[in-house]
């Protein structure tokens, strides 16, 4: 930041930003997921000590935003770790952005790389 | 301890503070609470292996983007060299992931307990800084990763070296992050301090603000296979993100050295009673 005129300034505070409020959002979301969960299942008996995987609906981006949707405690945190999990692919995106804006081919390339490998993981796998 | 006979509400109201202290001490001692969040599940709480990384996933997501955010601003992170060596640890990680379902849960937990052992070490070795100037390496050159810190007296420049050895080390650092749900931020300071001689305060920066992205990648793996439950990683995301923010707000004040030691006798003996359940078939 004492680099005035450097455009190397300003995408830190842009990277810095989206980094922020995609923590804050989640976080906010999770907690209030949590909190619905704990009044509606609070009192049942946990079974983590053996896998069964997780219901169709909570494996999917849609079917978590559909779960959400429709206020399902367990569909409204998943939402949340989504949005924590868009956090670092936002400041990706940001990243990309800036690159581009600096005409810098090389690291558009890069970046979009790494872009790539983020959806297929979240989108595809 | 056993999870039996606990509630939902008692089991998540143990698992935050456990997750908060874990946050608190990964973040003071510079080793992330990520590497014991995935023990603290499976040796104190019985949960299965596969939840237990799939929630530590996510924690570790949460920390490091929480710290990156603030880190990004001070000017330490050098964001060309981060983006470049993501390309090894995404790749890295999405393999590390799928290795991850086909392998046995107790090689899973022996190869955890060993990596736990060397993160261990590695946190008591001091670090060194240099301020020797060298010739530009050529490749770091041609990809613009040589970078400026705000030094103790004004701006210092320094070049980067070692791209190749790096890289694959970075990649190494991605498998290790998807197979066991860690930030393997041990592994991703070791290949920029050493391997390309990277300032120190420069590569610890640079590697948090690399791991929310690593274990991203890895993330909608486990999301898939049906890993994240939604229940279990909610105590343990709040409860590592507040202990995080503590410990990054009690860092800024007072030395960690004691806590540092601590904190490693701590997590090797971790490792060990990993690998010993593993070898044992306990887990």
């Amino acid at each position: 930041m004492n680099q005035p005129k450097e455009n190397g300034a300003s995408i830190e505070i842009v990277l810095g930003r989206v980094l922020r409020l995609g923590t804050l959002i989640s976080a906010a979301v999770i907690a209030l997921g949590g909190a619905a969960f704990l009044v509606s299942h609070g009192g049942e008996t946990p079974h983590y000590d053996l896998f069964h995987g997780e219901p169709a609906d909570l494996d999917s981006v849609r079917g978590i935003v559909t779960d959400a949707v429709r206020f399902d405690p367990r569909g409204v945190i998943q939402l949340g770790m989504l949005l924590l999990v868009a956090t670092p692919i936002a400041r990706v995106i940001g990243a990309l952005v800036a690159f581009a804006a600096r005409r810098d081919v090389a690291y558009v390339v890069i970046s979009s790389l790494v872009l790539s490998a983020l959806l297929y993981g979240l989108l595809a796998s | 301890m056993d999870a039996s006979g606990l509630s939902v509400l008692e089991f998540s109201l143990l698992l935050a503070l456990g997750s908060l202290l874990a946050g608190l001490l990964g973040s003071l001692s510079g080793l992330g609470g990520g590497v014991v969040i995935v023990p603290l599940l499976t040796l104190v709480f019985g949960v299965d292996i596969r939840y237990a990384i799939g929630a530590s996933l996510l924690a570790v997501i949460a920390t490091s983007s929480g710290a990156a955010a603030a880190y990004v601003r001070e000017g330490y992170t050098n964001i060309r060299l981060g983006m470049f060596l993501e390309i090894a640890t995404t790749a890295g990680a999405l393999s590390g992931a799928v290795v991850a379902a086909r392998l046995d849960a107790n090689l899973i937990a022996i190869i955890f307990g060993l990596v736990l052992l060397f993160s261990a070490y590695f946190s008591l070795k001091s670090s060194r800084e240099r301020t020797a100037k060298k010739t530009p390496d050529r490749l770091a050159a041609r990809l613009k990763l040589d970078g400026t810190f705000p030094g103790p007296n004004g701006i210092e420049s320094y070049s980067v070296r070692g791209v190749p050895a790096g890289f694959g080390l970075m990649y190494l650092a991605g498998v290790l992050s998807g197979l066991l749900g860690i930030g393997s931020g041990a592994v991703k300071v070791l290949a920029m301090d050493r391997a390309m001689q990277v300032p120190f305060k420069v590569s610890t920066t640079t590697s948090n603000f690399m791991i929310g992205v690593t274990a991203a990648a890895s993330a909608g793996v486990y999301l898939h296979r049906g890993y994240l439950d939604p229940g279990l990683s909610m105590p343990i995301v709040l409860g590592v993100l507040v202990g995080a923010t503590l410990g990054t707000k009690l860092l800024a004040r007072g030395r960690v050295g004691v806590l540092r030691i601590v904190f490693a006798l701590l997590v090797t003996a971790l490792g060990l009673q990993m690998i010993v359940s593993g070898w044992r078939g306990t887990l």
